[in-house]
């Protein structure tokens, strides 16, 4: 039986939590980075010797990106720092929302999103990164503006089989690049901007999260700032798939890995309202890419008033698939049923700002 | 030459020294003071100063147990044997 890891970024550290049984039960290790906050985790698992990269912030001291190829029994960074700005840019990396590894066919290459918006390209497995100056220089920049959580590149979706690349950004919305970061276009046709006086713009979405269908970059799903939606040529027009939601506000989306047409969604009751419907906390899964949803999540709390944030949710490639959801009064949950079902790993944790989960061979 | 005392948090980033001595010209400011500083040590002055070389938001630095935030900055002038203290700002919940 493969080794379960789930790592846990919070507000005030890092966790580990580990099963070897099939997930029924989990010990829990930490924390590392005590006080510093941990709003990006990757589990590299294409390495002989899987590869943890995170990035990390003290409010003091600043963000850097921290490695570690032993679990996390040791720590490493570039004295330089993995992501800095370069001197023409005149802008200071503010902290690192997103660690994305790449395809396996490209090895070495990691992805990640920071603020200020930028995405950033690996090719050392994440041990420094050049920034993708296709984004950078994109004429829309000076209108991409901060969300509350600040102005970010928080989402990067890399097709295996190709050089497709789709980033989203609170606020600016998705942005396509089908070169591999070379050229960008603001892709959000169809994605509302309610909050603007044109709610249609070519770009200023809100767009909280984004995921690819388990049949590729084709078929993506995004949580807006109110509006759930379904794309079905690769981000270039959206279609809502809101139908049968209490509520089309939340932050996180998911997709299913290997199952076409499974992804699962958190609902919050609105802008407004950034509480569980009810005050229950309930995943909402679809089996047919959004036509319908279902309430699902047993043992998930009632009287619950915390919210998922967007990275504060995650699924694992395990079979059947694990869901993982981190809330903001430190509770983690774990479904090894596709979101049938979930019990608690940990609780009394600082907000839980991301979680990743992977299989060790 | 000047004496830098390092708050606990960033010791080992030099070293494990709680004070690092640093040679500047006598018209030196406290910018080469902290450049000098971060030449021997890049990863302390990461914690110090972002990319665009400004002093970070909760960093507090003084001169002889003045902020130089109240002085020059990083314009501060530092005198020779002048010390130069490095603190965590109260910040944070």
């Amino acid at each position: 039986m493969a080794s379960l890891l789930l790592a846990i970024g919070t507000r005030k550290g890092l966790w580990f939590a580990r099963s070897d049984d099939d997930r029924r039960t989990w010990s829990l290790e930490g924390p590392h980075f005590l006080m510093r906050e941990v709003p990006a985790i990757a589990i590299d698992t294409r390495r002989a010797q899987p590869r943890l990269l995170v990035g990390v912030r003290s409010e003091h001291w600043g963000p850097t990106v921290m490695w570690s190829d032993d679990l996390g029994d040791s720590w490493h960074e570039r004295d330089e720092g993995a992501i800095r700005f370069p001197a023409d840019t005149g802008a200071a990396l503010a902290r690192v929302w997103q660690l994305q590894p790449d395809a396996a066919r490209r090895p070495d290459v990691v992805w990640a999103g920071c603020e200020p918006t930028s995405l950033w390209r690996s090719e050392d497995g994440g041990e420094s990164f050049s920034l993708v100056r296709g984004l950078w220089d994109h004429p829309h920049r000076s209108e991409w503006a901060p969300g509350y959580g600040g102005a970010a590149v928080h989402s990067v979706l890399a097709d295996p089989d190709s050089e497709r690349l789709r980033v989203a950004m609170s606020t600016g919305g998705v942005y396509a690049s089908d070169d591999g970061g070379t050229s960008w276009r603001a892709s959000n046709h169809g994605i509302s901007a309610y909050f603007l006086p044109n709610p249609h713009p070519e770009f200023g979405q809100c767009v909280h999260k984004i995921a690819a269908d388990a049949t590729g970059i084709g078929c993506l799903y995004a949580q807006n700032h109110h509006g759930v939606y379904r794309s079905d040529d690769a981000g270039r027009t959206w279609m809502p798939i809101e139908d049968g939601l209490p509520s089309n506000f939340g932050f996180t989306v998911m997709a299913h890995p290997s199952t076409p047409g499974i992804a699962w969604v958190v609902p919050l009751t609105a802008d407004s309202e950034r509480v569980p419907p009810g005050g229950r906390l309930r995943c909402y899964r679809t089996n047919d890419a959004g036509g319908s949803w279902n309430e699902v999540g047993s043992g998930l709390p009632d009287r619950c008033w915390v919210s998922v944030l967007r990275d504060a949710a995650t699924v694992d490639d395990a079979e059947p698939t694990g869901v993982y959801l981190g809330t903001r009064d430190g509770c983690v949950y774990v479904s090894r049923d596709e979101g049938d079902s979930f019990a608690l790993v940990a609780a009394h944790l600082p907000d839980v700002l991301t979680v990743r989960a992977a299989e060790l061979g | 030459m000047v004496a830098v005392l390092l708050p606990g948090a960033l010791q080992q980033l030099a070293g494990g020294a709680r004070r690092v001595d640093v040679d500047v010209p006598s018209d030196g400011t406290v910018g080469d003071v902290l450049f000098r500083l971060g030449a021997a040590h890049p990863a302390l002055q990461r914690r110090l100063l972002d990319e665009t070389g400004t002093v970070r938001r909760y960093v507090n630095v003084y001169v002889d147990g003045s902020d130089i935030r109240h002085a020059s900055g990083l314009a501060t002038p530092v005198a020779d044997g002048a010390v130069v203290h490095i603190l965590a700002s109260v910040a944070g919940g």
